[in-house]
């Protein structure tokens, strides 16, 4: 006779795990994590170096880690903000997992820190799956890159708590449609706010860098249907 | 390719249960892949039998059971199916929030194993023996 086992186990469930005691680590230092996602190009680097230095300007501890194939210029990039950035070379991995954030904090994070940044890998597919122990997941899409994007990848756009909308100063020359944008985007995720930003004007950074600050001072994040995690639980399967 | 890491996981996860019912392989594994868990069904199995090699799953059934998306209205109470590209609002209540109640699951339902009695492990225990280690 066979022996079946009814698992039903989350195939991510280690990860989902080590992300919660990574949050909670992490708060009970003060420290809150705000994951970036968005696919290749679409502007977390040149976007969020602004942002680290905007918050250190207002006199926040805060640092970044950016996840590359490979690589260490997005590094190098933020590094000029003067916050203290820590690259991760994933080595082919396309997404980060909660256990590489943590092992690369250890010994790195500098003690009263309020606010880290994790640059995600570009890629909307998987990065959606991990939930890396961030309070704030905000998932970027620029101008030029189709304003059905957040259909075609309903996870990452759908689990995100805010959307930036980026190269908002190329919205014009790329024919950017706004409404067909906002129709799609709530298609997966009604409700979000969108912050329209661009690195070039600037237009939208102190917005995003207020939206950030007020879920680190507690401030309930939006609840978007497609929450970061899978619902693992489900009623048992009559058989 | 992400369905390779989630393969990997699959793996781990299921030669920990053979290992704790002192199984030396296993028959057939479930899985469960929801509409909305950003995994591709095909490629999963792909890079499940590319992950399985070497491992006592290298010879098991793998049956991938594919969840359509279902949301449920917080507004009027309705089910409803969210679709193709998917459309999570209730398509009655524009404002009223909605909570997807199926096709989100990225889960290993279950895993079957051969007989006990194929067990050395287990054969000895139930034989009443000095004992495991
Ligand atoms: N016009 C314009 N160009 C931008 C803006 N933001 C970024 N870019 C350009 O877009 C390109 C990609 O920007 P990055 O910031 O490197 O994009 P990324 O998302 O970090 O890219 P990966 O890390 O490779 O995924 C660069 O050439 C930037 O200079 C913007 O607001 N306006
Ligand atoms: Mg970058
Ligand atoms: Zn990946
Ligand atoms: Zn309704």
């Amino acid at each position: 006779m066979c022996r079946n086992v009814d698992l039903r186990q989350a195939v991510l469930a280690k990860n989902h795990a080590l992300a919660d005691t990574l949050r909670t680590e992490l708060a009970a230092r003060g420290v809150r994590v705000v994951n970036l996602l968005s696919s290749p190009g679409s502007g977390k680097t040149e976007l969020l170096t602004l942002v680290l230095r905007r918050v250190r300007e207002r006199g926040v501890p805060v640092a970044a880690i950016t996840a590359d194939l490979a690589t260490e210029n997005d590094a190098r990039r933020l590094a000029a903000s003067g916050a203290p950035v820590k690259q991760v070379l994933t080595g082919g991995l396309c997404h980060l997992e909660a256990e590489q954030v943590r092992g690369h904090l250890d010994g790195w994070l500098p003690d009263g820190t309020r606010l880290l940044f994790v640059e995600n890998v570009g890629n909307l597919v998987c990065p959606a799956s991990y939930d890396l122990g961030e309070t704030l997941r905000i998932a970027l899409m620029s101008v030029t890159e189709g304003e059905d994007k957040p259909v075609k990848y309903p996870t990452a756009f759908g689990s995100a708590h805010l959307v930036a909308l980026t190269k908002t100063d190329l919205a014009q020359a790329a024919g950017f449609d706004a409404a067909a944008f906002t129709a799609h985007l709530g298609q997966v995720n009604p409700g979000v706010e969108v912050v329209r930003t661009s690195a070039r004007t600037g237009q939208g950074v102190d917005t995003l860098v207020k939206r950030v600050l007020a879920v680190c001072e507690g401030a309930p994040p939006h609840r978007p249907v497609l929450d970061a995690r899978h619902h693992a639980v489900h009623p048992a399967v009559p058989s | 390719m992400h369905e390779l890491s989630i393969a990997l996981a699959v793996v781990e996860t299921v030669e920990e249960v053979a290992r704790e019912h002192g199984a030396a392989s296993v028959e057939a594994v479930q899985l469960r892949v929801g509409q909305l868990a950003g995994v591709v069904p095909d490629a999963l199995r792909f890079s499940l039998e590319v992950a399985a090699q070497g491992t006592p799953l290298a010879a098991a059934e793998l049956v991938i059971e594919e969840v359509p998306a279902r949301a449920l209205c917080e507004g009027c109470r309705t089910e409803f199916a969210v679709g193709t590209p998917p459309r999570l609002g209730c398509p009655r209540c524009p404002d009223a929030a909605t909570t997807v109640v199926a096709g989100r699951e990225l889960e290993i339902a279950a895993v079957r194993l051969p007989p006990a009695a194929a067990c050395p492990a287990l054969a000895a225990s139930t034989l009443g023996s000095e004992g495991g280690p």
